[in-house]
């Protein structure tokens, strides 16, 4: 078990690495080649010629690339000062970069907007993975009744259906129309009670889109598991069905519902763009969306970041989850 | 053994003269572990594996799972790169030979494997699977492909409309038929046929083995048969090897095998066939091993099969018994053997078993009456030698299905004098002697 | 006809014990005396004197599919003796895996939907007919009074539980029991089925066990509430033959201690004739013949039954004839053949008169003692053929 945990840990540290290389050759390496000057990049077209300077001295762009990378890595876990002449600028750990457009470091505008992505990201998926497991499971266990095939519809519908249609159409009736619920954001320390009220309707519609995927899968994964030949050892043990199903099935079934979630969590921690910009949620997404519109490329390379290494943790804990469900794992 | 019998394409050898020689043959699969792949083990899946098939001849090739034979006929057909040794076929050395120059080859050596549902590729019509060998060698046969296709068909015994009909659409047993049509079709001299009736039901398993012997006899095919199944290979083969994680145990002909077995494995896989006869139930000298095959990442040092085998002395543990010709055409690779002369005579007994590793052997009842062919009584020497150790040995088996208590030790040296000596006094200090359920009957 | 002595070696202690043929309702292990009683309800339809416990009449299993009805089993009656074996034999697809299950009434419980099977006809167990019988009743009886053991352990077992968890959990759903107590009681099974160690193995996955040990330990489970019956579907199909001696043998010794009926079900004539008192063939989802084990292998009266003799390399017999195979496949049990189900495959379906093969089914009928077939040939039509065509031939 240790040497698992070593091994999967040196792997995530791997990949993290892969990552930064990755991330750093698009928005450093790659513009060169294609004969883009990056500074021009950071400051747009219309400045002049000093200030696109300052800006490749306070970047160092024209140091080597191994340099440069070094610099970069070192800024992530040391931090690091973006000088020109007398002009230092200091970055502290972890360093994603210095936005010359809000001219400040980037880390804080991330974890400004990180609370709100995850408030959006875990209450969503508490609702799509209790609700979608349930109605798979369901669905698995009267397949081809009216219930199974109106479930099924609804969740290829669900699977279909984009985000700012169902977000839009929803906050027109349930906000606009009824006024049942807020449609701005207020932060949690302002007013709880508010915070929920608005965050009710960009919950269920991502849980719904997200729902209605686990449910398909929950329904294949049970179908499958429900044709082992343990289930029919449990049976002819005399179990209740309701203990074959819940503690024989249901831990089989579970594992792949595990990895996906992982996934899907990881990637929601970049920001859920579309369900942020719908709602206007200040969040991750939307930050992404509007750095990209002003092109600051730091806070991209930032967000970019970030969503990678949380994919990669996430990956990690199911990992670890799978070893703790599944003794082959563990123990070989 | 012709020194020089270089053939002409086609042209088939003599009856009697060796097609395929197989010297020191090994293949390890590595295991690897970790982010470098460090090759931290091998598992030794055939490890010094020799012997000849001659032209006409069925080998066959029989052990239980993970013995290797599987990996053998891979080898053997060069699906798979061999580790070390050699393999000659018509006296050219195919050992190393690419894919490109192993081509022309394919057309005489051919391979019908075991699953008939997922040998044959679901897409693809009969047609084009029973042509995909003319195509591969790109050979128009006489008369076109169709009709070529088409007499294949009807050779096996499928109907040759079915031509254009695919593979699902057909049961078991004519689906190995249609793998035998392809293995045919360029009417090769070689083919080695893995498990080629375990996956089907008994009355057409009868079918397919009678169209393989059939064959044989019309085309003059040598064939390599590997199963597990004992009750077949001894139908089918004229010669047979036994193996046993990775080796081959004992190599002869059919008759000797089966009638005057020499290896203590063998004797011991021959008893345990379970035989389609109620009267002989319980009336057959059949001889339990304990546990299961060893893993072939680990073998057992010396004799393989010693942390199984009750003949097993000190010798065995530490020295490799090699493969030799005990007598004309029966080699045996065993200190002890069966039916011979041992060969490690006086060798002290082993006296520690573990846990995992103990045997039982059982006996019937003592009214059971002893077959001719009783093995010699060297395990009862040992016991005189070293009775100490023996019923030690006995102890550590006690927790054996189905063995006695230790009071069965005691009790069953004094029995062996009296008329129950027929099977007790085999292994008197070893063996709990105890009643067989329905010994009694008839 | 058996009687068993104890030879001075123990071992054999607990076991010495007149079988139930002899009429003495004797049992090893000491069963309640209630079960005694409960027999002679409408169950006794065999001689007086036996002691039928499984009666099972017509049973029919049905299972509809988009391709037609799929007639598994089509009409089977036989019956079980205490603390004897029967051994069903049949080829893929003859029903006789869907006869098991439908006796531990495994086709109904967890058929959610559509596809369920449709059963009938009547299977009296110990007084109960488990066809007519509530579903928790039948429930309780599963596993308590009925257990099975599967072809692949490793299949069968699952694979995130401990073995001695799935013991243990087997044993406290029929006891109230604390969880140490049952622990107790895996270990010791696991003790008796031959797993080494078995207080440290208890707490082994099934993937750490070796195959035949997983086998033993299924055997375990089967065992942990002391079944009156013990159903072993092909239990050494997937196992290597020297180990599957080891497995025959501790099926044997265990029915001995414990007095559990068998019903042994393999397509494996070998293992039939080590474990069974009976044996019942079966052929497109029916009986075709069904009698003691001595009488099916010297006297069998149904030619599907010599097919399978034939069709059989022998490990016994140094044979260099050819095998007489049975030609052609196995019906499809959607349109089984009218008549006889055999009839296509049959080379004497001409024999009797007025092509009644081809369009009467041919009922069981009694050949000779305790033995039936379902053949339209004429008893002396077939003694005839066996003798003279077969026999020699085997």
């Amino acid at each position: 078990m240790l040497a698992y945990l070593i091994r999967r840990l040196f792997a995530v540290v791997l990949t993290l690495m892969v990552v930064i290389l990755v991330t750093f050759g698009i928005f450093f390496i790659i513009p060169k080649w294609t004969g883009v000057d990056p500074a021009t990049m950071y400051v747009g077209k219309q400045s002049d010629a000093q200030a696109i300077e300052a800006i490749r001295q306070k970047l160092g762009l024209d140091d080597p690339i191994v340099v440069q990378f070094w610099d970069f890595l070192r800024g992530l876990f040391m931090g690091r000062d973006y000088t020109s002449g007398a002009d230092t600028v200091h970055c502290s750990a972890p360093c994603f970069g210095y936005s010359f457009r809000n001219e400040q470091p980037i880390w804080p505008v991330l974890t400004d907007r990180l609370p709100v992505t995850l408030g959006l990201a875990g209450g969503a998926a508490l609702l799509w993975v209790i609700g979608g497991v349930v109605t798979g499971i369901v669905s698995a266990l009267k397949r081809g009744t009216i219930w199974d095939r109106t479930v099924m519809t609804v969740a290829l519908a669900g699977v279909s259906l984009p985000i700012y249609f169902t977000g839009v159409v929803s906050l027109a009736i349930f906000s606009y129309q009824l006024d049942w619920v807020s449609n701005e954001y207020t932060e949690f320390g302002t007013d709880p009670a508010l915070w929920f009220s608005g965050m009710i309707l960009p919950w269920v519609t991502l849980a719904f889109l997200y729902a209605a995927m686990y449910a398909r899968l929950t329904r294949a994964t049970m179908l499958e598991v429900l044709g082992e030949d343990y289930i029919r050892t449990a049976r002819a043990k005399g179990l209740r069905e309701p203990v074959v199903i819940g503690k024989h099935a249901m831990r089989s079934t579970m594992t792949p519902v595990l990895t996906i979630l992982g996934m899907d969590l990881g990637a929601l921690v970049g920001g859920a763009i579309l369900t942020e910009t719908t709602f206007s949620l200040p969040g991750l997404g939307q930050a992404a969306v509007a750095a990209i519109g002003e092109r600051d490329l730091p806070v991209i390379l930032g967000v970019t970041l970030l969503t990678a290494g949380a994919v990669v943790v996430a990956n990690l804990i199911v990992d670890l989850l799978y070893a703790v469900i599944d003794p082959r794992v563990r123990l070989s | 053994m012709s020194e020089n019998n270089v053939t002409l394409q086609k042209q088939r050898p003599a009856a009697g003269e060796t097609l395929l020689k197989v010297t020191g043959l090994v293949k390890h699969f590595p295991i690897t572990k970790g982010l470098l792949r460090r090759q931290v083990g091998a598992v030794q899946a055939v490890d010094g594996l020799s012997f000849d098939v001659k032209s006409g001849e069925t080998l066959g090739v029989v052990g239980e799972s993970g013995c290797g034979k599987s990996t053998m006929g891979r080898l053997i057909t060069r699906l798979l790169e061999p580790t070390g040794g050699t393999v000659e076929f018509e006296g050219r050395d195919i050992t190393h030979l690419n894919v490109a120059s192993m081509r022309p080859l394919r057309r005489d050596v051919q391979m019908i494997f075991q699953d008939p549902y997922s040998s044959l590729n679901p897409r693809h019509t009969v047609g084009t699977i029973v042509s995909a060998p003319f195509k591969l060698q790109r050979i128009t046969p006489e008369g076109g492909v169709k009709a070529e296709v088409q007499r294949l068909l009807g050779r096996v015994g499928l109907n040759p409309e079915h031509y254009n009909r695919y593979p699902h659409e057909f049961s078991g047993g004519q689906r190995q038929r249609i793998g035998i049509a392809r293995a045919l079709a360029l009417n090769p001299k070689l083919v080695v046929a893995d498990e080629p009736v375990s996956a089907l039901d008994v009355s057409i398993q009868a079918q397919v083995v009678n169209l393989l012997d059939d064959l044989q006899e019309e085309l003059g095919l040598t064939y390599v048969i590997i199963a597990h199944d004992l009750s077949v290979i001894r139908h089918v083969s004229d010669r047979i090897a036994v193996m046993y994680l990775g080796k081959i145990v004992e190599l002869t002909d059919r008759k000797s095998l089966y009638e005057r077995p020499m290896h203590p494995y063998t004797r011991a896989l021959l008893s345990a066939v379970p035989v389609p006869d109620p009267r002989r139930r319980g009336k057959r000298d059949r001889i339990l091993l304990r546990g299961d095959v060893p893993s072939p990442i680990a073998p057992p040092s010396g004799c393989r099969f010693h942390t199984r085998c009750w003949k097993a002395t000190v010798v065995c543990t530490v020295e490799e018994p090699p493969l030799l010709a005990l007598k004309t055409g029966h080699q045996v690779a065993c200190h002890h053997p069966e039916n011979h002369e041992d060969l490690k005579p006086g060798d002290a007994a082993l006296a520690e078993v573990t846990a995992d590793g103990g045997k039982v052997v059982r006996t019937q009842a003592p009214s059971a009456a002893a077959p001719a062919t009783e093995p010699t009584t060297t395990a009862e020497k040992a016991a005189e030698k070293a009775p100490a150790k023996a019923a030690k040995t006995a102890t550590a088996e006690a927790a054996t299905p189905g063995s006695a208590p230790e009071g069965a030790v005691e009790t069953a040296p004094a029995t062996s004098s009296g008329e129950a000596a027929g099977k007790a006094s085999k292994e008197p200090a070893k063996k709990p002697v105890r009643k067989e359920p329905g010994a009694a009957e008839g | 006809m058996t009687t068993e002595s104890t030879p001075g070696a123990g071992g054999a202690v607990s076991k010495a014990d007149g079988r139930p043929s002899t009429g003495a309702v004797t049992k090893a292990s000491g069963r309640p005396a209630r079960r005694a009683g409960a027999v002679g309800e409408p169950t006794t339809a065999g001689a007086p004197g036996t002691d039928v416990f499984l009666d099972v009449r017509d049973l029919k299993v049905h299972f509809p599919t988009d391709d037609g009805l799929v007639k598994s089993v089509d009409g089977l009656s036989f019956q079980l003796e205490r603390g004897k074996t029967l051994g069903i034999v049949g080829e893929s697809g003859s029903g006789k895996s869907v006869t098991s299950l439908g006796i531990m009434g495994l086709h109904t419980v967890g058929q959610y939907g559509r596809g369920k099977a449709r059963i009938s006809g009547e299977i009296w167990f110990d007084g109960t007919d488990l066809l007519a019988a509530h579903p928790d009743e039948v429930r309780r009886l599963r596993g308590r009074e009925m257990a099975m053991i599967f072809q692949d352990p490793l299949s069968a077992m699952h694979p995130y539980f401990t073995v001695g968890a799935q013991i243990v959990e087997a044993y406290r759903v029929h006891h109230k029991v604390d969880k140490k107590k049952a622990r107790r009681r895996a270990v010791e099974l696991l003790d008796r089925v031959g797993i080494p160690q078995p207080d440290r193995r208890v707490d082994d996955y099934p993937h750490q066990f070796s195959g035949g040990m997983r086998q033993r330990a299924m055997i375990a489970m089967a065992l942990a509430n002391n079944p009156e019956l013990l159903i072993a579907d092909e239990p050494t199909t997937a196992l290597d033959v020297t180990v599957q001696a080891q497995i025959l043998d501790l099926i044997r010794d265990l029915q001995t201690e414990f007095g559990s009926a068998v019903i042994v079900i393999t397509h494996d004539l070998g293992v039939v004739a080590e474990l069974a008192d009976d044996i019942l063939v079966m052929y497109g989802g029916r009986c075709v013949e069904r009698g003691p084990a001595e009488r099916v292998f010297y006297e069998p009266q149904h030619p599907y039954t010599w097919g399978l003799l034939g069709s059989m390399p022998r490990i016994d017999r140094d044979q260099t004839d050819r095998l007489i195979p049975v030609h052609g496949s196995p019906p499809s049990l959607i349109n089984v053949p009218q008549g006889c189900a055999f009839n296509p495959r049959c080379p004497y379906a001409d024999v009797p008169a007025d092509n009644r093969t081809r369009t009467e089914r041919p009922e069981l009928k009694e050949v000779g003692s305790r033995h039936f077939s379902a053949c339209h040939m004429t008893q002396e039509e077939r003694t005839r053929i066996w003798t003279e065509e077969i026999a020699p031939k085997l």
